[in-house]
Formats: structure tokens, sequence, C-alpha cells
């Protein structure tokens, strides 16, 4: 196949940035699309260019480290996919791709395709876990889940973080994120002491990370690799609201 | 490459007694540090995999000054993430008969005898105290419906003792252990440096002191001193390019820790899974892995004849050679990894591989489709089918899945005492990137449980008796700058050659070299072969490789570069390792060494023990480690 990239080409955080044209050949269709560019980055290289910086890692699928916005949809059209297991067997021969980078304010673009997501982890910092120091674990049955409860919050909890949700959202929300992790945990009995502190906690600082608000489009979890449901955020709006009614 | 050989390691620093007694014996013997004073004692975690991660939440926890290091964004990426069967650990919860005892015994003998005892042991003891944290912290296992957990049996073991949730066990157990991290973080007790890669170590009065790391953002090198060092950076299976590890990951933190002075344990140890999805042609950036479960009602074979281009359908069933259940009737399908994995290359050397290159055999779910009925399949692996359609395009309910061994995990790392401590003091390693108590073979789900037992319970305990002494005062000012002084060298070097091959097509010409010569068949010529080829590889490397851009900034290029040109050093380590030691065991076969059936064949009277080499200005010494079984009786498997 042969194709034409238009890449988004950005130096640092404070250059301007622009589209960039380049011409890729033979290009097999059992390609990932991250070996797609390996291929146009080689080339790059040879010429004395810069090639084209991305963030990956596991090329798996589950480590969340990869995420661009293929033809105007985060990590392509392909549903429930990451960009590193989208393969070039989905596109035409001749076709023009635009790529871009997650484009929200709370994710500085660090360089080309690069951008920071650091505000994901200060979320998860303001409450996102069990308060359970290692040792103080009373035996693992003395816990019984109900079978459902825990298969939910495992659906819930699948969330690798990648930021396609706040890609594709149109206020920039994170709320997808935030109300992931909020359900994984308000659905188990560990997580209960700590249930609406937990959902204050994240919400505020999802807010102070400057994500808008959620209108309930549905374009984050149409775009999730791991298709968390809607429904996390209604539960997140429920625990949030038990916080400031007290 | 020549060697010396040192005096043997005599002293492990284990417990004497009985076995059962001698982790609560340490545990008692370690001195305590006064709540009070752990403020003022620093440890560097590097690393934020299972192990590192455990690692740096405990020691906040506890109330040590901690700093986390990782190379990825965040610390929730770490390949520990992408684990997928499950967590092994004697809850004996099914009554089956499992114990402390039973896991002890299955992994040493997992591990073809080549690992410590008293190491695994523990390993097994710490076992059930990781489910219980685990839970607690909200990990999503998978249950039952009375609420309790379940579990599911897993190769080379009689029992259902491992923990599973779905096939993401290690995404959600490394995701118990970040959000117990960025707890800390929050608390304070952890700084956390994400994007920041470790490029030297640092090493004061004889002790680690500090680590040199590059802010892959700003380019800039910086230095950070401590008390002790913490080395979670992971296994090096990236050696050979193609590898179902992460891209990122790399030998380059315990390589700098070997040339300032820690032993590097067993290189040769890897371990090669026998279901991957194959390669598919030259631009192929890492390989994937499918679940060995499939492996219980797929059924393996290659066409009889040599070059059969057909297509699978059309050879009819006497001309197809079901080679595994030919060859071990016994178990069939279900042999062990290195043995499933050596027979598929032995077919394919022999022109029956399929697929591009002929470097594949089938996995046919034709005939369990025809017992069990689609729907029971696509129950069981309907995942599993779906990602194998998404990289390849085809439909393994149609077509058979086609399969190949690919390299998974390296059993050998630094070498460490039972402290886990390194032949530096104040340097420990844990995970992956030691080499303890998996000897030569690990055993499937049983790297969570190492990760984690080191992690939440082990090195916090041992390093506290180090940081007792602590704190360490200054340190060397030399050292440090000499240690800095060396790292910017090092990158000055390689974004001045200008040469004109990319980093890439380096390190995949060595990976190459190390599977055609230190993969899974071992020879004593491949071996002089690879140690004749790897220095000239690496010659041409500082002679020719080509760095585009500037130190100053993100730069991936440079990243890649400094990461292969460790790999070479490691590269020649790991064939020497494998050549000097002439007999099977485990994941390491030389072809000289097996028995009539062509099994792997250990020689116990020469090689009963830890290979730990030392890096001197002289070449590499070899100290030998001897390994004494007192609790297990050394047998030779056999899977007939």
């Amino acid at each position: 196949m042969n194709l034409t990239l238009r890449v988004w080409r950005q130096s640092g955080p404070s250059d301007d940035g622009r589209m960039v044209t380049y011409q890729v050949e033979d290009v097999s269709p059992d390609m990932s699309f991250l070996e797609m560019l390996d291929v146009l980055n080689e080339r790059l290289i040879l010429e004395g260019d810069d090639p084209i910086a991305f963030d990956h890692d596991c090329r798996e699928g589950i480590c969340g480290m990869c995420g661009m916005v293929i033809n105007g949809v985060a990590h392509g059209e392909q549903r429930a996919t990451t960009t590193c297991q989208l393969h070039m067997r989905h596109f035409e021969d001749g076709a023009t791709i635009t790529i871009e980078p997650w484009r929200a304010a709370p994710f500085p673009v660090v360089k080309d395709l690069v951008v920071d997501r650091s505000a994901f982890d200060r979320i998860i910092q303001a409450g996102g876990f069990v308060s359970v120091p290692a040792g103080s674990a009373p035996d693992a049955h003395s816990i019984p889940v109900r079978k459902e409860d825990a298969d939910d919050a495992f659906d819930a909890a699948t969330c690798i973080g990648c930021g396609a949700c706040v890609a594709a959202c149109p206020n920039g929300s994170a709320s997808l994120f935030t109300a992931a992790k909020i359900t994984h945990l308000s659905l188990l009995p560990q997580g209960q002491p700590e249930r609406v502190s937990r959902a204050k906690a994240m919400v505020d600082q999802m807010d102070a990370e400057g994500f808008g608000g959620c209108t309930n489009t549905g374009e984050c979890t149409a775009v999730c690799p791991k298709g968390i449901p809607l429904d996390t955020i209604a539960q997140m709006n429920s625990d949030y609201l038990k916080a400031n009614g007290k | 490459m020549n060697h010396t050989q040192g005096p043997d390691i005599r002293d492990t620093k284990a417990p004497s007694g009985p076995i059962e007694e001698r982790w609560e014996k340490r545990k008692f013997s370690a001195r305590l540090v006064n709540p009070a004073n752990k403020r003022k004692l620093h440890v560097i975690v590097v690393g934020t995999g299972l192990a590192g991660g455990s690692a740096a939440a405990t020691l906040g926890e506890l109330g040590y000054n901690v700093t986390s290091f990782c190379y990825q964004d965040s610390p929730r990426r770490a390949h520990s993430i992408a684990a997928q069967g499950g967590i092994n650990a004697a809850k004996n919860y099914r009554g089956d008969g499992d114990s402390i005892h039973r896991l002890f015994y299955d992994t040493v003998k997992g591990g073809d005898f080549r690992a410590r005892e008293s190491n695994v042991y523990r390993l097994a003891q710490v076992s059930v105290n990781i489910i219980d944290q685990a839970v607690a912290q909200g990990v999503p296992f998978a249950r039952e419906y009375g609420g309790l957990l379940d579990t599911r049996s897993f190769g080379g073991a009689q029992v259902s003792r491992t923990f599973y949730a779905r096939g993401q066990t290690g995404q959600q157990l490394l995701l118990g252990a970040y959000q117990a991290l960025e707890r800390q973080v929050a608390a304070g007790t952890v700084t956390m440096h994400t994007r920041h890669e470790m490029l030297d170590l640092i090493v004061s009065d004889g002790r680690a002191r500090g680590v040199i790391v590059r802010d892959m953002v700003t380019g800039e090198i910086e230095r950070h001193v401590a008390d002790a060092v913490v080395l979670a950076t992971g296994g090096y299976g990236n050696v050979f390019f193609l590898s179902t590890n992460a891209k990122g990951c790399n030998t380059t933190a315990i390589w700098r820790a070997h040339e300032r002075g820690a032993y590097f344990a067993n290189p040769c140890y890897t371990q090669i899974h026998p279901t991957c999805i194959p390669v598919s042609g030259e631009y192929q950036s890492k390989l994937t892995l499918m679940s060995e479960s499939l492996r219980n009602d797929g059924r393996v074979w290659v066409p009889l004849r040599k070059n059969d281009s057909r297509a699978p359908g059309d050879i009819p069933e006497q001309e197809r050679d079901y080679y595994l259940e030919r060859i071990y009737p016994a178990f069939g399908n279900l042999v062990p990894r290195d043995i499933a994995s050596r027979a598929a290359k032995n077919v394919c050397d022999e022109g029956r591989g399929v697929g591009p290159g002929g470097l594949g055999v089938y996995l046919d779910f034709r005939d369990a489709i025809g017992r069990l009925g689609r729907d029971a399949v696509e129950k069981k692996y309907g995942n599993l089918f779906e990602m194998y359609e998404r990289i390849t395009g085809e439909n393994p309910y149609d077509v058979p899945m086609r399969i190949y061994p690919a390299v998974h995990y390296t059993m050998g790392g630094l070498w460490v005492d039972y402290d886990l401590q390194s032949t530096i003091p104040g340097l420990f390693v844990i995970g992956e990137a030691n080499f303890s108590d998996h000897g030569a073979n690990r055993l499937g789900a049983s790297a969570l449980m190492q990760g984690l037992a080191d992690g939440y319970f082990v090195l916090p305990t041992t390093i506290g008796d180090y940081l007792a002494d602590g704190p360490y005062g200054d340190v060397d000012e030399e050292a440090v700058a000499e240690a800095e002084v060396k790292v910017r060298d090092k990158i000055e070097r390689l974004l001045s050659v200008n040469g004109t091959r990319t980093p890439d097509s380096f390190h995949r010409e060595l990976g190459k070299l190390m599977w055609d010569y230190c993969g899974m068949e071992r020879t004593e010529e491949s071996l002089r072969k690879a140690l004749e080829r790897i220095p000239e590889l690496r010659e041409e490397f500082w002679r020719d490789i080509k760095v585009t851009g500037t130190a100053e900034k993100l730069n991936q290029v440079l990243e890649k570069a400094g990461r292969v040109a460790d790999f070479f050093d490691l590269a020649e380590l790991m064939c020497l390792d494998a050549l000097v030691r002439t007999e099977s065991c485990g994941g390491h076969f030389r072809a000289e060494s097996q028995d009539s059936d062509g099994e792997a064949l250990r020689d116990d009277e020469r090689f009963a023990h830890v290979s730990a080499w030392e890096r001197t200005p002289g070449g590499p010494v070899l100290h030998k480690e001897p390994l004494e079984y007192e609790y297990v009786k050394m047998t030779q498997r056999s899977y007939k």
C-alpha cells in the first residue's frame, strides 16, 4: 500500500506546531499502525531528519502509553482498539491519513504526538486507592464479594489510563477515567470506608486540573479501548453528591 | 572472550536451621530503625513494576524518604501490566493438597534444580500474604458465586493455586501497587520522577549511594544520592530484539550496576514461550503472547512434507504430523514450555514450518470445535481468538492459528544474597532484575508472585537491617562527578558518530544473531560464532551509528542507541555463560547435553551452582555459588 500521512509536528511545548505531509510506500497490510510509523521514522533518521516522536511501550494494548488521533478519532476508527493494536489492513491503498496528538488543555504537548498525562496520576493521588499498608491485610477469604459485584468492578478496573476519553470529549472531560476508578472501588466492600471522601477528592482534583465537565455526549466510551461503560459516570456523580450533601 | 575463575561464593546470608524457620529467624535478626529516624534515611527505587512499585509504596508507608523513577510517563505502565495468566499462592483454598511445601517443591523442580532452596521456600511462605494484600487493596480477582476467590491450575502443577483476574492479572495487581504508590506520593513520603532513565550507579566508599539519571523530556542529567539504591528494572529479553517484552524494556540499569561491581548471575537463562503469534515481516517490532491455556484444546501440527504450500484445510489428515502427540504420547500438546518450543523449532528447521518464512506451526481448533461446539470454544477462548484475528487478520475458527516460540522472560539477573542485596553493599535488586528464585526455568504465574513478594514483604524487612547503620553521611563528590562525566561522554559519543545505520537496524541484527546462536538451542560452535561476531558488530555500531537530534530535549533515537550499546555487552556475557555451562538445564539447552530421547540433560556433578560473573578490567571472572539440596531430591525431568 502507498499512503499519504499528514502528521502533527511540534518540536517542543512552546513551539506552535504544524501539519507535515509524508509519503510512505510499500506498507504491508499486516503492519501495525505503529510499525508503519517505525518504518517512516527509520527513513527520516537516515535522511537526517528528526523522526516523529510518539509514546508507545507494550504494543499489546494494555499499558495505555500509545495514543493518537487518527483521522479525527482517538485511536482510529476501529472500535475498542488501542493505536498499537490497529493494523494497516483497515486502511485503503492510496489513502491520506491525518495523525494528531491528544488535544486537551490539561494534556500539554511535549513533542509531536507525545503529551503530558501526569494530571491522571494526580487524580489517582487524590484518592484512587484503598488505604491499606502492606502487611495489614486480613485473610483474603474474610471478605466475600458477590460475583456480580466483582465482575462489574472488574469491568471498570480495566481502564488503561490512555486518555482517549479526554481526547474524544468535546468538553475535554476526564469523567470516564475518574469514574472508572471511583466505580471500581465503590462496588467492592474494601472501598466502602473511603467511598464518599474518595469521590469528592478525585472529582475536585479533576476539576482543578482543568478538565471540562460531562454533558453525556458518550464520545468517551465510544473510543475507549476497554469499553468502560458510560454508567460509571452516574456512579461517580451519585457518590459525589453524597459527599456534598454531608 | 576469555575468562578466569574467582573464589566461590560460600555465604548467601541465609539463616541456618530448619527451612520453615529461616525467614522468621531473619525477620527477627534484622535490626529495626526507630520511626523517628526513618525520615532521615533516603532510598532510591528505580522501576515501578510489581516489584519496584510495591517496594516504593511499602518503604513510603514505613516512613522512609523514597525517590522513585520510571522511564514511562506514568508508573502505572511498567511491563508487569502485560502479564495475563495469574499469580500462584499456597493458600490451599481448594483443599486439594496444596501447601507451602508443595509450592516450594514445584518451584525448585520446575526451575530444574538451579534455584536456592532457602529463597524459594520464603517465596512460597510469603505468597499467601500477597493475595491478602491485593484483595484488601480492591484488586478484582475472579470470584465464584459464593463470593470466594476462584483459582485455576497452571503448567507444572497438579493443584489449583493460581489466582487470576480474567486475562489481565498483571494489570490489576500492578494498578493495586500503583495506587498504593500514588497514595504515598500524596502523603509526601515518595517523590516520583516519571520519564527519567537511570544511566549510572553512584558508588562511594564501596557503597551504592545514588544514581545518575537523564530527564527524558529536558535532556538534563541529574544526580540523586541516597543511603541505599533498589533496582527493580525488569528483565533483558529485548537483547533478542523480538520478544514479548515492552519496547522500552532494557538492560541499562542492571548493566551499569554490573559495570560498577555487581555480579551478574546466570545471564544465559532465558525462557522461550511456545505460543506467540509468529513474525509476519521484516518490519515486525515485537511479538505477542497467546495464553498457554490454548494448548488445552488446540492440536499442534505441521505438514508431513517439506515446503508444503497447500492451505491447511487442503492437507488431508494422513499428511499432517501432530508431532507433539507423536513424540510425547503421555503429555501430548501439554508438554512444558521449553520442550514445546524446541520441538517447534526442530520441525521448522526441517523445512516443515508454515506461514511467512516457514517460521510457524499450526495450532488447530478444528477437532475441539467439532467435539465441544463453536459456542463452547468461543466461551473459553473468545478473547484470545479475537486478539489473534486483530493482529493477523485470520479467523481461527476457520483457519488454524499459526504460532511460534518467542523470548518471554529472563531468569538470570544481578546476583543477590538472601537479603536481596547485590555484591555492592547498599544496592538491592528485586523482581525480574535479580536472578533469584526461578532457577533455570520459571513456572507460569510465578513472576507476579516473586515481584510482589520481593517488593511488599522481603525487601522492606531486609533493607531495614542495612539502613539501621545509616544515615551514611556525605557522598564522595569525585565519585558523583566521575559517574556524571561518564554518562555525558557516552551520550556525546553516540551523537558524534553520525554514521549510516539506525539504532534499530543494529538492534535487529544483534537480536537475530542471539536468536540464531544463543536462542532455544545452543552449541559450542554457535556460541563461539556469536562471541566472534558480537564484538565485530559492536565495533561497527560505534563506527557507524546515526543518532539524530540533540541531547537537550526529548530524543527517542538517543535513548534507543544507549540501550542498544548496553545490549551488545550483555549479549557477549550471555554467550560466554552459555558456553561455559556445557550442561542443559531448564531454559538453557546445549545440544551436546541431551539424553537418548532428546531431552535436556543436567550435569549435577559439575554444574549444580549459580554462575555469578564479575566484570574486571582483565575480563570476566566467574564465581560459583554451590547449590545444595537438603529438602528436595534432585531428579531428571521426564514428560514422555
